[in-house]
């Protein structure tokens, strides 16, 4: 199991599914969650594999409705 | 865990009305972090423009003045000559700025008005549909001008960041472009010195933003980055232009 370095939440309901977080992410692991619909009608940015984040908050910084917090392991 | 990254005091809870992907947002977080770190956020005053940026009055944590369109500057600088002690700044798009309103910028920055300008450039009017603007593209399409900005009829799109490099009331004037988390950061740090310029009392200081307009521009909100990298960033080089200490 690799350690996790990095944590990411997103505030679903006020994601506009923009996708510009997925394009970003060196790890590849966000995505579109093509299984919910949220309250404004898109498809938010989800996480899959948490314990492949490096909490480098690309995704945050390109977030345009600053919809992500990022935390990193402080050791 | 320690939070690395959360959402700024600067901004307010409102939701924005912006379109998916439009990079407006994150120029937005920019600017509230930078008043926030440079600890004028309870001492600002900024000016919103008309354009799709209209409402940024709802957006930003702190007092907030509505212009006419492309009098920003104008209304700033009387905000700022009565309150001199407030740090004031307007945020404008290229129809507001570099069209209807050139006159306003120009003048505020040759009078050398202490007040800093955020100045987003996505080559496209975006509020009313996606008409050619001052700044767009030649080639590029719009709906007044469906086959492309033709040179011939239109002309070449104009370079307010190297115009206003001319003016010498003009002391901090940077291009930066938010198409890449690198360019964010290096933008972030251009605002920021944008902002000192007026903190230290130097001078009027402008940053040009090169932004994405995905539903204007046709394209995906991540075709949009590369279509600024590609065709915008050739014509409209990033840098600096101008530092107070180079004024003098």
């Amino acid at each position: 199991m690799p350690k996790v370095k990095g944590r990411v939440t997103f505030q679903e309901n006020l994601c506009k599914g923009c996708g510009l977080c997925v394009s970003v992410c060196p790890m590849k692991i966000i995505s579109l969650n093509k299984e919910k619909i949220n309250e404004k009608g898109y498809h938010p940015a989800t996480v899959k594999e948490m314990n492949k984040c490096i909490g480098c908050s690309n995704c945050a910084t390109m977030c345009p409705d600053v919809v992500i917090t990022v935390e990193r392991l402080t050791e | 865990m320690a939070v690395v990254f959360e959402k700024t005091r600067g901004l307010t809870d409102v939701q924005t009305h912006y379109c998916p992907g439009c990079t407006h947002g994150i120029v937005h977080r920019l600017v509230a972090e930078s008043l926030e770190e440079l600890g004028v956020l309870d001492d600002t005053i900024g000016v919103a423009p008309v354009g799709c940026s209209v409402l940024a009055y709802k957006y930003f944590n702190c007092d907030m003045h509505e212009a006419a369109h492309g009098r920003a500057p104008a209304v700033a600088t009387g905000i700022k000559r009565v309150h001199p002690d407030k740090f004031v700044f307007t945020y404008q798009g290229d129809g507001d700025l570099a069209s209807i309103g050139t006159a306003e910028i120009v003048h505020a920055a040759h009078r050398g008005e202490k007040i800093s300008t955020i100045f987003i450039n996505n080559a496209i009017y975006g509020m009313t549909g996606g008409q050619m603007a001052p700044t767009t593209l030649v080639g590029q399409k719009a709906t007044t001008a469906p086959y492309g900005r033709d040179e011939a009829h239109a002309g070449r799109p104009i370079r307010m960041a190297e115009m206003l490099a001319t003016i010498h009331g003009a002391k901090f004037v940077e291009r930066v472009a938010v198409n890449t988390p690198a360019n964010v950061r290096k933008a972030k740090k251009a605002i920021k010195r944008c902002f000192e310029t007026q903190i230290n009392g130097e001078g009027f200081g402008i940053v040009e933003v090169l932004s994405t307009c995905p539903t204007n521009w046709g394209y995906t909100p991540e075709e949009a980055l590369k279509w600024l990298e590609e065709n915008m960033i050739p014509y409209y080089p990033l840098g600096n232009f101008r530092t107070p200490e180079e004024v003098e």
